[in-house]
């Protein structure tokens, strides 16, 4: 065991740098013991130069869903939620699996869930995956499905909320396609919505205070606001 | 255990944000820049470890074998492993049981990665990293899971994101000593971060590393050889590296259970029992700047929802009491996927050796931490390094 | 001796044209259950360390090492993809033990081949981005620049390799498991459609899904789990020239080395008079031929002439791919070395049915990683007794 490393004293003149401060320069010099070499080609270059070969891959597949995410895609279009149960560890599992990974042996049998839930994460995202703005923010969730084990959830979207009345812990339901136009896909599920009539009607106090911020505020301070009014919840 | 192995070279690429090499000339610098460092030739190397990330971003199926000549393959025994983000400081697990089995002496492990060559973005390489059927439907992105990560991650202790801001802060001002660098930035301030566009709440631009080609080798060898070739040898001195479960949804993202167990096993065998007072120095990844505080406490540095503070209380500087990124880490030096976790081990063995030049930690620390993740929020790697 | 390494048990889920049903979580799960129950562990208490064999795009998931460990156990622990055959996950395993840092080690590699829908474009995107892809032509171009090269320069002929498709598919007959059993004739081959020339389709090892599972063990822990361990007692690999541009054409040279490094590590000086049994990558009909011959197992150019002698069949000096081999089993992308593997332990405990070899004491298994690569591995087994002897 090598001690500690004794630290050095700390600048009493405060000049370490600290958030928020523009932290001090130190001089550029290429470090020993390696020079590093590789050229940064500008847009233009890559464009237009030769120096490109435009190719993509026509790769298509068509994946069995199997046992267990047939038995769940099966029960969407009949607008359940089915979940496969281990009598090992008593857990009840969504998204369903032939498999408990904890206890490594077959799951015992299929169980009906509720098709409500609680928000255990949610994002409220603005742009789309190649960074073009959205013009309509998305706002992806984690959702612990009632009826399944605590702590397991299915990734899913919210809808009929505004953005700064979505909170962790929020009750929620799912809104189903209409029968007829189900198709045995995570999509016959539109999205979930606040079970509370208020708060999807965007009548909660946390949404009040926010948006009473936000226009003293500039669009980005509007979202590092938010992050304090969302301080302290438990989980 | 096996024999004893050292780092005794690192080299490396500069990071930018599109190369005009081609991903075996990348791979090429980096492995001579190491070998070049240590006064090593090809012919003295037995065997080669490639880590490279999805093939969707080079755009080429079973790249480990298209880069293998310019990683210095030809004709030795080659192989890729690939544990996603992860995969940078895996590539130096694997380097270190290659030797420690005993059959090979010195082992040359080569990290590339060709981000740009992704067309339109880059992120398109990971639209096809969510489950098949179940989530990619949904359209999501890869913000997605860092965003819903970093919510829960703060929402659970209380976390001030000024807090998490002054990490991208930190590390790009480290950068600006790093000749390889991307993205040093000595000016930026937390309230340039805060300001910053909103991508995905709470994610913003600055809190996120940039798009990144490069690469990073590093040469090891066994203790005897090691002792012949240098006097500043770098002993790795414990590895680990854990998966979690593939069903994201069913954890609680807050902490990193996978680092914890990581962390635990290459402290094991390195045979730490108190982390915090024998780590000296630590590059945890950091392709997010919350996610640097989340893999300290993961690497049982700071409790769980203490991390944040230390960065507040400055402990997290080049001249803190456990200097975090020293290099700049990604989110200054640049994040070409596998090359920067690689890039951690590198700026260890630099460190270790007091060969850091401006990035020098001060008080000639001993030991060092280096950690990755990737997958679903699944996979930590940690390695241990000591002289 | 130190060091040792066994592989203590097997499982497999296929091999079938198509798996319809199942997914590939289901197959591996299956695989693993059977390969467990073989090896007498619980995965959750006694595996220290797990290797996957994948690659992205015959998954049609970015990096796919994501989604394996559940199905096999692994959750939570350390587990790590080998972007490579199941041999060079072997080799890994074996490094991890001998380096001290795992007792025991699963190793899963699997094909959902079925589920691939354009397999002709994925595959050419191994190409050179560069130098090849523009050309237009199918990586399986490769193939018949290599095959062509090949016999014209050692005098081997078509017929020699079509031989090599009807012993296989025909061995296939007596393994329960294989995809593709059928009693064809060289002349069948000859009258299949022609590809790139002079390779034609029953030259091409078709498709399967499939998953095998193995479990290897150090010696402590070999000899405490299992009554028939069986010692890998070499393991070599190797990488050639990835550029076609600049490879050595008509020799499989990474074979060669890699086979070199396998036989100097189990002490085989003359492996043709040392091994009993060999399963050896027949992707397509004329490699099999040129594996034999790096590995040292036929002269230069002989191999052909040897099988039509009927050298490698199961009543030859060397039997060789009576599992079917590829051609016969159904080809299993990186899953390929592990059935070969498994093949090489069933053989070994005598455990082979039908296509038992007699008195099999040192097995051999060879991968390569089909066309466009250079990218070989090779091991060699032995039974308990002929370690012993
Ligand atoms: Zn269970």
């Amino acid at each position: 065991m090598s001690p500690k490393r004794p630290a050095r004293a700390p600048a009493s003149n405060g000049s370490r740098p600290r958030a928020g401060a523009a932290p001090r320069r130190r001089p550029s010099v290429p470090t020993p013991p390696f020079t590093a070499r590789g050229r940064s080609l500008s847009d233009a270059e890559f464009r237009t130069a030769v120096g490109a070969v435009d190719a993509g891959v026509d790769a298509r597949y068509a994946w069995d869903t199997g046992i267990a995410v047939g038995g769940y895609l099966r029960g969407l279009r009949d607008g359940k939620i089915l979940a496969r149960e281990c009598r090992r560890c008593r857990r009840i599992l969504v998204p369903p699996r032939m498999f408990c990974e904890q206890c490594f042996r077959p799951t015992d049998g299929w169980t009906e869930v509720r098709d409500t839930g609680r928000v255990n994460t949610f994002s409220i995202c603005y742009v789309r995956w190649d960074m073009e703005r959205l013009e309509v923010p998305e706002i992806p969730a984690v959702i612990e499905i009632d009826g399944a084990s605590a702590g397991v959830g299915i990734m899913h979207k919210l809808g009929e909320v505004r953005p700064e009345d979505v909170r962790i812990g929020m009750a929620v339901e799912a809104v189903w396609k209409p029968p007829a136009e189900r198709e045995g896909s995570i999509l016959d599920i539109r999205y979930f919505r606040p079970r509370d009539a208020a708060e999807r009607a965007g009548r909660t106090a946390a949404g009040r205070a926010a948006r009473a911020g936000a226009r003293k505020a500039s669009g980005a301070r509007k979202a590092s606001g938010a992050a304090k009014t969302r301080r302290g919840k438990a989980r | 255990m096996g024999q004893k192995v050292a780092v005794i070279g690192a080299g490396m690429t500069k990071f930018t944000r599109r190369a005009q090499e081609t991903g075996k000339e990348l791979s090429w610098e980096a492995a001579k820049a190491a070998l070049d460092s240590c006064e090593l030739t090809l012919d003295d190397v037995q065997a080669v470890c490639m880590g490279t990330a999805p093939d969707a971003f080079d755009g080429v199926h079973m790249k480990g074998e298209y880069l293998s000549d310019g990683a210095g393959g030809f004709g030795k025994p080659y192989m890729r492993s690939y544990v996603g983000g992860g995969t940078g400081v895996f590539g130096a697990i694997q380097g270190w049981y290659t030797v420690a089995s005993g059959m090979f002496d010195v082992a040359l492990v080569v990290c590339e990665e060709k981000m740009s060559s992704t067309q339109p973005h880059p992120q398109g390489a990971f639209l096809t990293i969510f489950d098949n059927i179940l989530e990619r439907p949904l359209g999501p992105n890869l913000l997605w899971i860092f965003a819903l990560e970093m919510n829960r991650y703060m929402t659970v202790h209380g976390i001030d994101k000024r807090d998490i801001a002054a990490v991208s802060v930190k590390n790009k001002h480290n950068a600006v000593d790093h000749p390889s660098a991307l993205l040093g930035m000595g000016g930026i301030t937390v309230d340039d971060v805060l300001a910053s566009e909103v991508l995905a709440w709470p994610v913003q631009r600055l809190d996120v590393s940039p798009v990144t080609d490069g690469a990073v080798a590093v040469v090891l060898a066994a203790e005897h050889v090691a002792k012949r070739l240098t006097d500043k040898p770098v002993w790795i001195e414990g590895v680990g590296w854990h998966l979690d479960s593939s069903y994201w949804t069913n954890r609680d993202l807050y902490y990193p259970d996978y680092v914890e167990y990581a962390a635990r096993m290459a402290y094991d065998m390195a045979g730490i029992k108190e982390p915090r007072k024998e780590i000296h120095i630590a590059e945890p990844y950091d392709p997010f700047d919350y996610k640097e505080l989340h893999h300290l406490e993961g690497l049982l540095l700071f409790d769980k929802g203490k991390a944040p503070e230390a960065m507040r209380d400055g402990v997290l500087y080049r001249d803190g009491d456990l200097p975090s990124c020293p290099s700049g880490g990604l989110l200054g030096v640049g994040n070409p996927i596998a090359a920067a976790g690689l890039m951690k081990i590198a700026e260890l063995f630099w460190q270790l050796r007091g060969d850091a030049g401006a990035r020098q930690v001060p008080g000639s620390p001993k030991r060092g931490v280096a950690q990755a993740w990737g997958d679903l929020m699944q996979v930590g790697t940690v390695v241990v390094m000591g002289r | 001796m130190r060091d040792r390494v066994a592989v203590i048990g097997v499982g497999h889920s296929g091999f079938a044209p198509i798996t319809a049903g199942l997914s590939y979580k289901e197959l591996s799960f299956e695989a693993a259950l059977r390969a467990y129950s073989d090896a007498g562990v619980n995965p959750r208490k006694d595996v220290d360390s797990f290797v996957c064999v994948s690659e992205d795009l015959l998954e049609g998931t970015s990096i796919f090492d994501e989604y394996v460990p559940d199905q096999i156990g692994a959750a939570l622990r350390p587990v790590q993809t080998i972007s490579a055959d199941g041999l060079f996950a072997v080799a890994t395993a074996v490094m991890l033990i001998r380096s001290g840092i795992a007792g025991v080690v699963a190793i899963e590699g699997h094909s959902k081949a079925s589920d691939i829908q354009s397999p002709g474009a994925i595959h050419q995107f191994a190409l050179d981005p560069v130098y090849n892809r523009p050309l237009g032509i199918s990586a399986l171009a490769v193939a018949g620049l290599e095959m062509n090269h090949y016999l014209s320069a050692t005098g081997a002929t078509a017929e020699e390799c079509a031989e090599v498709a009807a012993a296989n598919r025909r061995a296939a007959l007596l393994n329960p498991i294989a995809a593709y059993p059928s009693e064809i004739a060289a002349a069948d081959v000859a009258a299949s459609e022609p590809l790139w020339f002079p390779l034609r389709s029953l030259d091409v090892a078709a498709p399967a899904d499939g998953c095998v599972v193995l479990v290897l063990a150090n010696e402590e822990r070999a000899r405490d789990l299992s009554d028939e361990p069986v010692w890998i007692a070499g393991v070599g690999w190797s990488s050639g020239s990835p550029t076609i541009e600049s490879r050595e054409w008509g020799r499989a040279e990474e074979v060669q080395a890699a086979a070199g490094r396998a036989y100097r590590m189990a002490g085989i000086a003359r492996p043709d008079s040392v091994v009993d049994l060999a399963e050896v990558d027949d992707t397509y009909t004329y490699r099999e031929l040129m594996h034999l011959e790096a590995l040292g197992l036929a002269p230069e150019g002989g191999a052909g002439e040897m099988l039509a002698g009927g050298a490698f069949g199961p009543d030859g000096d060397v039997p060789v791919n009576q599992s079917g081999g590829s051609l016969g089993q159904g080809y299993l992308f990186e899953a390929n070395g592990l059935a070969r593997t498994m093949e090489c332990v069933l053989q070994l405990r005598g455990t082979a049915g039908a296509r038992q070899v007699e008195d099999a004491g040192v097995a051999l298994a060879q991968s390569w990683r089909g066309v466009p690569t250079t990218s070989a591995a090779v091991a060699v087994f032995a039974s308990d007794e002929a370690v012993r002897a």
